[in-house]
């Protein structure tokens, strides 16, 4: 069929060409942009330096820092996870595992016992490479851990060798460091200590807990809700939930909470959270004008308190609440040791 | 052969045209000659110290500095990352036009001395034009870059300088090549426009890209060194030589990578300048030209494209190779949704493709014997790419879950993972191959006696080709162990290669001696033009994620295990800030690629004469 000029050429009147293109690819950029704005938000903070009061370090504690750096710091769980990219060590029983290793004839390295082999394989993890896992020639694709990019001091070692022993119920054998040097704090750090925020509403919304929980005035369903959480949680196991999520899974919630709100929150936070939370026990809630005894406790600021640094609530227990915290996991490794 | 080198020297015929070849041969060789005599020199004091031992060398050369908050400086309260990042993104677009435009304009100018066909010149020089103005803001975005690196990072900067050296001198003297033999090369155009002369001019432009392909590498090598550090020791001391700092395990993928994804959006930015003035013709012989344009540009920028999936996986291994975190943080981990809406913009890039073409068919009557293909071909694609853009863990609510039954969806949640997207990925590149060969024969009615034997090879490829990608994504995804994955995917990319491959050699052959149908450029729906201006834009806002990925894999590091970032924004940002800090880039360069085309039209319009009162003229 013939075409004729007038079926393709600009018509006189509408929207000029230029318009009309430039509206499209605006429509586009705002398509890209609206998608990735849409989807869940995280930020990749960098793990920051604590410094750790060796003097007031236990057992309990060593262990907790332990547990924090495996899944903070120490970066374990990016690789160490139900992925299939290394061993699922959340999962095992590692103390038994490490001794059935250890037996293994393809083991040629120096261990003889649990801790040495978990030293061993985070300082040379091509020692020994887990059957299934590794690359070839042998060679681990798991980093050193005491050399960059991760770093792990003797000291967060040693935490994460205790945490390894007693997660499943096992007695470690790791020594409290008492005579080492504390760890010393990262220029940034120490050049301007940060300041706590004034109260629990401000730390709730500084974290960004509003954006799955529903909490304060948000109505997000994305994890469980909080607003009654201390009718059903004790203070211990809020604590837990925050510093170390994965550890119980609120059922038929997805295991996505960030694990790294230890390193991020102070410990003057954590415990105002712990105990806004706590105090929520189930007032109904009007979004109006009037405000639930627990958001108006939130929002009250925290009395003075000395500034502290850390990234691991537990390790720097001072207060009563982490004290009944050290006693309950106590009691809590004891309880799994007779089981 | 020798015969044939000498010849310009023996006495000519009347219209006999000579290839002077041997005078361009040895210009050539004696310009090389010097560019690698200057870099040498420039680095033969680095070789030396090479031959030194690391510790004597740890000894006297700094080591990497630990910065601290003074090492940082700011504008007022604007972020420093946020300001360096837009104005290094807005250079990195207009670099990458600038370096592709070159390479396929001498290739077009290629085909027109060999067809004889004057359109291709004339295309040439006016995606030349386009590209000149670009040239000159994409040199003003470097030296703005530059300079805000060391107003804003001067002690990493230092750092910098004290590794790479003299090697900045040697890319700042690339710059006066590049821009004299830019210059020679444009302006010359009409001087140097046919016989020997125009051999001289396509010499011309194959240095242009050789020097622009090497300030590519070199700035790459820049980038490379602070995700994947080589020619340094721990503490950050240099111990190696200049050519170990550069070829650092990341260089070699990520200068194939930028290499080719260069082309292909620089295709794509010439095709949108093409469908905006066919839009605005005011004639059919423009609408046709323009029309003819676009099609050469989206094919350029197709071309390009098809291979790209491949080298960004080279690069990607080759991360994973060097450091599995670095690998798992960009896929697996803080960075893996950003995959998703990379899925997203490739999706469109590929849908946007093969719907120009399919529109394109309707210029050739021939076509119609294969527009019944294309809904097989748009129900294969639609399928890809919504496997494609499936996450792992989906976003729900918990009421969604317990209805679920887990955060994953039990039928859709095995598409979430890598396996499924190989499998998707390459059956819509092999789709889009397919289009693009049934455009090619849309226009040819093949005579060659082995037709049949011919279509029913290509189509047993394809089958295949297309089996073999399915059974290996499922089998080695689902049903072994995971490090098999991996080199499954190898096989992948190679039936899909074999396809292309295949295809384009199947059809070389058959098209001797085909006769050709009649193809009315022009006629084409407006709506399927419009396709010419998704491709720039998806492609550009990619290229900016990408650029967001490369960055953020580095986390917390300034040069990665060497300098810690001590700043206050050492976190990687969440993916909705990066996304509006990308969109600010793309909307600027939005703007600019407008002023650029305009530039080039204003070239083109002429101011008539003034006529006074008399009828006569002023």
């Amino acid at each position: 069929m013939e075409v004729t000029q007038e079926e393709f050429i600009k018509k006189e009147g509408g929207l000029p060409i230029i318009v009309k293109v430039l509206s499209f690819m605006l429509f586009m950029i705002l398509v890209f942009t609206g998608i990735s704005n849409l989807l869940p938000q995280v930020e990749g903070q960098a793990p920051k330096d604590v410094k750790v009061d060796l003097g007031a370090l236990t057992m309990e504690s060593y262990i907790a820092m332990g547990e924090t750096l495996f899944s903070g710091k120490g970066t374990c769980t990016l690789c160490h996870n139900n992925m299939g990219r290394a061993p699922d060590i959340p999962v095992m029983d590692m103390e038994a595992t490490a001794m059935e290793r250890l037996k293994d004839p393809k083991y040629k390295g120096k261990a003889k016992d649990s801790e040495s082999y978990f030293r061993e394989s985070m300082m040379t993890p091509s020692e020994y490479i887990v059957a299934g896992f590794g690359k070839q020639g042998d060679t681990s694709t798991m980093p050193i851990i005491n050399k960059a990019p991760i770093e792990l001091t003797e000291v967060e070692m040693g935490a994460i060798v205790a945490y390894l022993q007693a997660k499943d119920g096992g007695q470690p054998t790791v020594e409290l460091p008492t005579d080492s040097p504390a760890i010393e704090a990262s220029p940034a750090a120490s050049a301007e200590p940060p300041k706590p925020a004034e109260n629990a509403q401000a730390v709730l919304t500084k974290n960004g807990c509003t954006a799955c929980h529903a909490v304060l005035e948000s109505p997000a369903t994305i994890g469980p809700e909080l607003k009654t959480v201390g009718s059903r949680l004790s203070r211990e196991e809020i604590r837990q939930s925050i510093i170390n999520p994965s550890a119980v899974i609120a059922e038929g919630f997805p295991p996505i909470m960030p694990p790294d709100f230890a390193d991020k929150m102070m410990v003057k936070e954590l415990e105002m959270v712990v105990d806004f939370l706590y105090a929520s026990k189930g007032s109904a809630v009007d979004t109006g004008t009037e405000k639930t005894e627990a958001i108006e406790e939130a929002e009250k600021p925290a009395a003075d308190a000395e500034i502290v640094d850390s990234s691991v609530a537990d390790t720097m227990a001072t207060d009563t609440p982490v004290e009944e915290q050290r006693k309950n996991k106590q009691d809590t490794i004891e309880q799994k040791g007779k089981e | 052969m020798l015969t044939y080198l000498f010849k310009p020297f023996a006495n000519t015929q009347k219209g006999e045209t000579k290839q002077p070849l041997l005078p361009v041969i040895l210009l050539l060789l004696t310009i090389l000659s010097v560019m690698l005599l200057t870099t040498e020199l420039a680095w033969s004091s680095e070789t030396a110290s090479a031959v030194e031992t690391a510790d004597e060398i740890s000894k006297s050369i700094k080591v990497a500095p630990k910065m601290g908050p003074s090492d940082y400086r700011q504008i007022g309260s604007v972020s420093s990352r946020a300001f360096v990042w837009v104005v290094a993104q807005l250079h990195l677009f207009l670099a990458a036009f600038v370096l592709a435009v070159p390479l396929f304009v001498t290739v077009i100018e290629w085909i027109g001395v060999k067809t004889g066909d004057q359109r291709y010149d004339d295309m040439a020089h006016e995606f030349m034009k386009v590209s000149m103005t670009a040239y000159s803001l994409t040199a003003l975005f470097g030296g703005t870059l530059a300079l805000s690196l060391f107003l804003l990072y001067p002690t990493f900067m230092a750092y910098m300088m004290e590794v790479f050296g003299s090697q900045v001198i040697v890319y700042a003297m690339l710059f006066f090549l590049e821009s004299g033999v830019l210059y020679i090369y444009y302006y010359s155009w009409y001087a140097l426009r046919y016989g020997n002369k125009k051999y001289v001019h396509l010499s011309l432009g194959v240095l242009l890209n050789g020097v622009g392909t090497t300030l590519l590498f070199v700035a790459n090598a820049w980038a490379t060194f602070m995700m994947a550090p080589s020619g340094v020791n721990e503490a950050g001391a240099v111990t190696g030589g200049i050519w170990e700092i550069m070829r650092g395990p990341l260089w070699n993928p990520l200068n194939l990578h930028r290499f080719v994804a260069n082309i292909a959006f620089g295709g794509a930015v010439v095709g949108a300048y093409a469908g905006y003035k066919m839009l605005s013709a005011r004639t059919m012989a423009q609408r046709a030209h323009y029309d003819w344009m676009g099609y050469t540009s989206n094919f350029i920028a197709v071309l390009a494209f098809l291979p790209l999936p491949f080298a960004g996986y080279w690069l990607m291994a080759e991360i994973y190779a060097y450091s599995q975190q670095m690998g798992i943080t960009a896929m697996g981990g803080i960075l893996a949704w950003l995959f998703i809406v990379q899925a997203v913009l490739i999706g469109t890039i590929l849908l946007a493709a093969n719907y120009y073409l399919w529109n394109g068919m309707s210029r050739c009557d021939g076509s119609k014997r294969y527009t019944w293909l294309i809904k097989y071909i748009a129900f294969t694609l639609v399928v890809s790419f919504l496997i494609w853009v499936t996450p792992h863990t989906l976003i729900l609510t918990a009421k969604e879950i317990a209805t679920l039954g887990g955060s994953h969806h039990p039928l859709l949640g095995p598409f979430g993972i890598m396996p499924a997207k190989n499998i998707a990925v390459n059956l819509m590149l092999i789709g889009t191959f397919l289009s693009f060969q049934l455009y090619r024969r849309s226009d040819k009615e093949i005579t060659v006696a082995w037709a049949g034997f011919g279509n029913a090879l290509m189509a047993a490829i394809y089958i295949v080709a297309i089996a073999n990608v399915i059974f290996l994504g499922v089998y080695y995804g689902y049903f072994t162990n995971t490090v098999y994955k991996v080199g499954s995917s190898v096989a992948q990319v190679m039936s899909t290669l074999i396809v292309i491959v295949a295809g384009v050699t199947i059809d070389t052959l058959m098209f001797k001696g085909a006769k050709t149908l009649p193809v009315t450029w022009g006629k084409i729906s407006n709506r399927g033009v419009y396709a010419l201006f998704a491709l720039p834009i998806a492609f550009t806002w990619l290229m900016a994620l990408m650029g967001y990925v490369r960055s953020s894999v580095r986390t917390h590091w300034h040069v990665y295990t060497v300098i810690k970032d001590n700043s206050t924004d050492n976190f990687i940002p969440n993916i909705g800030y990066a996304a509006n800090m990308m969109t600010v880039a793309t909307v600027a360069f939005l703007i600019l690629i407008l002023f650029i085309f305009w530039v080039a039209s204003l070239s083109e319009t002429k101011q008539e004469l003034p006529v006074n009162k008399n009828g006569n003229n002023s």
